[in-house]
């Protein structure tokens, strides 16, 4: 084996690693879609985030138009402020309301955005006023069964 | 009569202690002596540099050579996870999960540990063999009687190319157990490609994920090199003490593979979310 042909084994090696890395880059974890197009943040309060993360994904009418920039707890109104970050492609009204949904039955959540009718279109640092809170199980289970108990007491009647 | 058989017990009593004292100092000694070790080669790698064909050579050697095993073994592992995630995964109604689950485990875990754990078997004894038969046969004593240093000429680019084969070496072994996992998973049970695509996607982060694996091989690379070249340059000159250094090779740097990796994985995913 002369040298050449180990460079040549070589070149092929190392071109084959970084492809490697390429492929868990762009088709394995998502770094094209991390592409730097400006955003813009928005904010939102929520009563109850329920199981919300950082970098969930923020979608309008089933299209992924931004993610989720940051949670934080406010301290005076007990409430939760999402931080979203908006693609400065998508325009949104200012009455534009947030609601945290669930993707099918077990899935994670995400925040859905449905737009409004106001002239106006949202800005950076805007706050969305309408929003709804995740559901919660416990409380839906809760809900259902004092009502079909009533509905019991009712019929004995 | 009695005295005699106590004081012959405390004597085997205190070989036994003496014997464990020696062997706990001579492994701080080779400890302290393999630090230094890594230190000097460090100072002494610019040959490995200047003279990049060495390095070339030694990254032919451990790396294309261990291509076969470690795309083989990757396919492998992938298939077998997509099997047994997808037997878990359809009793929740998730398959659709699959491709996150053979993704995030092997760009975390499989793809960084089972090719250390391939790379310390297949080159890792192959350099310890190498250089200790080279002191063995005196050619390390013959480089030094000419002046060259036989650690900055056969020793830095030995380790060198292990460090930079490594992670090239993780990556083929993630992405061939993924191809793997989509092909058991997709074309042979009938996942839906969309969803296996999209779904790992989504799940897998390029920061948090893919670049904390490849600074796991990296760490593994350079830990699975140090142990080889070293065991290699300490061992006893003769054929015994090669094939005895080859062993420990094996032994200690997977031992050091799975330590590490708990260390790592404790230091990286465990953080806050």
């Amino acid at each position: 084996m002369n040298r050449s042909t180990i460079d040549l084994w070589v070149g092929i090696f190392v071109a084959a690693g970084f492809a490697g890395l390429l492929f868990l880059a762009l088709k394995v974890g998502n770094l094209a879609s991390f592409s730097t197009d400006p955003t813009y943040q928005v904010q939102a309060r929520f009563a109850n985030i329920g199981g919300l993360k950082v970098r969930a994904p923020v979608k309008s009418a089933g299209v992924v138009v931004g993610r989720v920039g940051d949670v934080r707890f406010d301290n005076e109104s007990f409430e939760a402020i999402v931080s979203m970050n908006l693609s400065a492609a998508y325009q949104f009204p200012r009455d534009t309301t947030a609601k945290i949904l669930t993707s099918g039955l077990l899935g994670e959540q995400y925040v859905g955005l449905e737009a409004g009718g106001d002239g106006m279109m949202l800005k950076s640092g805007d706050r969305l006023r309408l929003t709804q809170s995740a559901v919660v199980l416990e409380n839906l289970i809760s809900q259902f069964l004092f009502k079909s108990a009533a509905e019991d007491k009712g019929a004995k009647k | 009569m009695r005295l005699d058989d106590l004081s012959a017990r405390t004597a085997k009593l205190r070989a036994r202690f003496e014997h464990l004292g020696s062997t706990v100092t001579s492994q701080i000694w080779r400890l302290g002596f393999a630090s230094r070790f890594l230190l000097y080669m460090m100072l002494h790698s610019g040959t490995a540099f200047r003279r990049f064909r060495l390095t070339i050579a030694q990254v032919y050697f451990a790396g294309v050579l261990s291509l076969i095993i470690i795309l083989v073994s990757g396919l492998f592992v992938g298939m077998v996870l997509a099997l047994q995630g997808y037997d878990t995964l359809q009793r929740y109604g998730s398959s659709e999960a699959l491709g996150v689950l053979v993704a995030l485990s092997l760009v975390r875990e499989l793809g960084p540990v089972v090719a250390g754990l391939l790379f310390a078997s297949r080159a890792g004894s192959a350099i310890t063999a190498e250089i200790g038969l080279m002191k063995a046969t005196e050619q390390l004593s013959a480089m030094e009687m000419m002046a060259v240093d036989p650690i900055a000429r056969v020793v830095a680019p030995r380790f060198w190319g292990g460090v930079i084969s490594m992670p090239l070496l993780a990556a083929l072994f993630s992405a061939m157990g993924i191809f793997g996992g989509y092909l058991v998973g997709v074309q042979l049970i009938g996942v839906d490609a969309g969803a296996f695509w999209s779904q790992m996607q989504a799940a897998v982060d390029w920061n948090k994920d893919i670049l904390n694996g490849v600074i796991k091989s990296v760490v593994f690379g350079a830990a699975v090199s140090w142990i080889a070249v070293f065991e290699g340059y300490d061992a006893p000159p003769t054929a015994e003490g090669v094939s005895r250094a080859t062993t420990r090779t094996v032994v200690t740097s997977s031992l050091a593979i799975l330590a590490l990796d708990f260390i790592l994985t404790a230091l990286m995913f465990t953080g806050g979310n």
